[in-house]
């Protein structure tokens, strides 16, 4: 019987297969990169396309071969971008702190403390989750409009320090954390408070910095509520005023001054995304993963 | 420092409601534990051992009863200000920081007077480390340590803020077997060192017999018998108490006593007569019961069995199983609790057996009577038939 295998033959096949499995899926790959990032090329190619020339494109060119920065200029001038900016910065800041701690707080109420009607108020926190944005919206406004609180920052803030998907998420992480350890905690002399601060938070810290980055993203790209809220130019955001450009510019919509602007504020998120992108999967995945 | 328990009872509420009577976790315990004794609590889980250390602790409030240390009175004080060291089964290490930080923290924790400078702390712990051989560690977190490593950082935590009572909840439970060896001479070592007074919770009962000044045996929340280790296993209080010490476990007959002869089945093993010594109701006598006739449970240690000829109690033969050092003799007999006894015999001895059927003489050291109702100790004395 002939035992002799032919092993050069087969690595030359495996290693045939290999390459071909990895041609695919390169091919896949890049297919899949162009469709996402087609639009941020297009969003980049518009706010660099001078008006009078995207104007008279009737096709929309792919490319073009005069490059302006004139639109990142108008985009300025136009309207009180700096302004917006520093309003959105604000606002974001603000928020995200104020419902961390708002979170943090309440997730560990519901993890920790020992309270009448624990479980039950939980239960109307989650059936809270089930209530349309929208719906909420309305009565927001109606809230905020009375309280006489429109055009104003803490108008603007008020109804997002709160999440209750964030507070489920946190108290689902504070619960992994074994019963002995606030045991040890309490022996070695801390208080409550400080159990949470030095020893809680530090372990849920990639969850506490997923949530903090996916607030910021909301809050950056939050539009129906600044919308509604706010009608005074001084307390506008990036987000909608934004659509001041298209409406106050020139007699047709000034798109290319409009998409420089869109550049210029989609930047911070983005350069926030590449540096935290592992910690927010990190996260992300941690809180997917309970057993 | 001394701890003083005095008339300990924790009642939980009965988990299904319709009970309305409570679940008495621990009974009425009275103990004085003298200063810088290592004590161990031992019984089966559900015991309320873990509730008994646990309101030492300070994590749960007894319901009645007082707890002293020395001459204070702690009953009421949060863990925080009791001055306890805890180690936790599961070792409880705070995962996000090194060791070095672990040990520290409960020295960061201090308020008042009591407040350390950092080199100060770095320097306890430092010393603490040295003294549980981590001091090489330090820098490292505990998922990077072994089971053994992470119990010492445990104990090194415990001991840091230098503790008025050291607590160990079973704490050796999760190393394996040779680590667990080392590890228990290592807590004594230490405590033996530090002269802190120390309770340790353990269902081992090898565990607790190796490292323990006294041993306290709990079931069912009531304190059986509190003794020296040997003695525990010598002089049962009680049927339980004889049952749960020793592997193998104690055989347990069901016999009768007439005319001052033990007898199992038809066997005549024995002679038993009261012990003089013993008074029933005297105020310093050990608790038991007279010898009376009539029924009685008959509790024989393994080693109290030799094979003879003509011995006084007939079994027939199941297996002789050599194991290392020991060899047993399983044996069955019709009045045993449960139908076949365990021995441990020498070696010289198995010429003797073979065959369907084996006889034992009995060591009069190795027999205890129960009484068949109550289950204490019948207090008297053995000698043999011939």
């Amino acid at each position: 019987m002939n035992t002799n295998t032919d092993f050069s033959a087969i690595e030359k096949k495996s290693q045939r297969n290999e390459r071909i499995r990895k041609i695919i899926t390169y091919v896949l790959l890049t297919f899949w990169a162009v469709i996402v990032l087609f639009p941020f090329y297009w969003m980049i190619l518009t706010s660099v396309k001078s008006y009078s020339a995207y104007n008279s494109e009737y096709v929309p060119q792919l490319y073009t071969l005069s490059p302006t920065m004139q639109n990142y200029f108008d985009a300025f001038t136009a309207v009180p971008l700096t302004r917006y900016f520093l309003n959105t910065l604000i606002f974001t800041v603000v928020t995200t702190l104020l419902m961390m701690v708002v979170t943090v707080l309440a997730a560990f109420a519901f993890a920790r403390l020992k309270f009448p009607g624990k479980d039950i108020l939980f239960t109307l926190f989650l059936s809270l989750m089930m209530i349309p944005n929208e719906l909420v919206i309305i009565t927001n406004f109606v809230t905020i409009t009375n309280a006489g609180m429109r055009n104003s920052y803490i108008g603007l803030i008020l109804p997002s320090v709160t999440s209750v998907f964030y507070i489920y998420l946190l108290k689902e992480n504070f619960e992994q954390i074994p019963e002995e350890l606030y045991k040890a905690a309490k022996v070695d002399g801390t208080s409550d408070f400080k159990y949470l601060w030095k020893v809680m938070i530090p372990i849920c810290q990639p969850t506490m910095v997923t949530i903090a980055i996916l607030k910021v993203i909301e809050c950056w790209n939050s539009y129906v509520w600044p919308r509604l809220i706010t009608d005074d130019q001084a307390y506008f955001l990036v987000s909608n005023g934004i659509q001041e450009i298209r409406e106050n510019g020139f007699g047709r919509e000034n798109i290319p001054a409009m998409m420089a602007a869109v550049v210029v504020i989609s930047v911070p998120l983005i350069v926030l995304f590449l540096i935290f992108h592992k910690k927010i999967m990190a996260g992300v995945s941690r809180g997917g993963t309970k057993g | 420092m001394k701890i003083v328990l005095q008339n300990l009872t924790k009642r939980y509420p009965n988990r299904n409601k319709k009970i309305k009577e409570d679940v008495i976790a621990v009974n009425n315990f009275n103990f004085e534990i003298p200063d810088g004794q290592l004590i161990g609590l031992l019984g089966p889980s559900g015991c309320g051992k873990s509730t008994t250390l646990n309101m030492i602790c300070g994590l749960e409030k007894p319901t009645s009863g007082k707890i002293f240390f020395g001459d204070d009175d702690v009953t009421d004080l949060p863990p925080e200000n009791r001055g306890v060291g805890m180690v936790f089964q599961s070792y409880a290490l705070y995962p996000h920081l090194t060791v070095l930080q672990n040990i520290m923290f409960p020295m960061e924790n201090l308020k008042g007077k009591d407040k350390m400078t950092k080199e100060a702390m770095r320097a306890r712990a430092e010393e603490a480390a040295r003294m549980v051989q981590i001091d090489q560690l330090l820098e490292r977190k505990p998922s990077e340590l072994s089971g053994g490593q992470q119990q010492r950082v445990a104990i090194a935590r415990a001991l840091v803020k230098v503790p008025r009572v050291l607590l160990l909840d079973e704490p050796l439970s999760n190393l394996d077997a040779r680590l667990r060896l080392q590890t228990r001479e290592e807590i004594r070592r230490i405590q033996r060192e530090t002269g802190v007074t120390t309770v340790f919770v353990t269902h081992d009962q090898e565990e607790a017999m190796s490292i323990s000044d006294l041993i306290v045996v709990m079931e069912a929340g009531v304190v059986q018998q509190i003794a020296k280790p040997q003695l525990v296993y010598e002089d049962p209080i009680n049927i339980f108490v004889a049952k749960f010490l020793g592997t193998p476990p104690i055989n347990v007959f069901e016999g009768e006593v007439k005319n001052g002869i033990v007898y199992i089945g038809g066997d005549a093993i024995i002679k038993a007569e009261p012990d003089s010594s013993w008074k029933e109701g005297a105020p310093d006598a050990a608790p038991g019961a007279a010898l009376k006739d009539g029924p009685v449970t008959i509790g024989i240690r393994p080693e109290g069995f030799d094979p003879e000829k003509d011995g006084e109690l007939q079994c027939g033969l199941t297996a002789v199983e050599v194991m290392g050092r020991d060899t047993s003799i399983v044996a069955t007999n019709a009045h045993a609790a449960n139908g076949s006894i365990r021995t441990i015999v020498n070696t010289e001895e198995l010429a003797e057996v073979s065959g369907e059927t084996v006889n034992f003489r009995i060591k009069p050291s190795r027999i205890y009577l129960f009484d068949h109702e109550t289950g204490a100790r019948v207090r008297c004395r053995f000698t043999p038939l011939r």
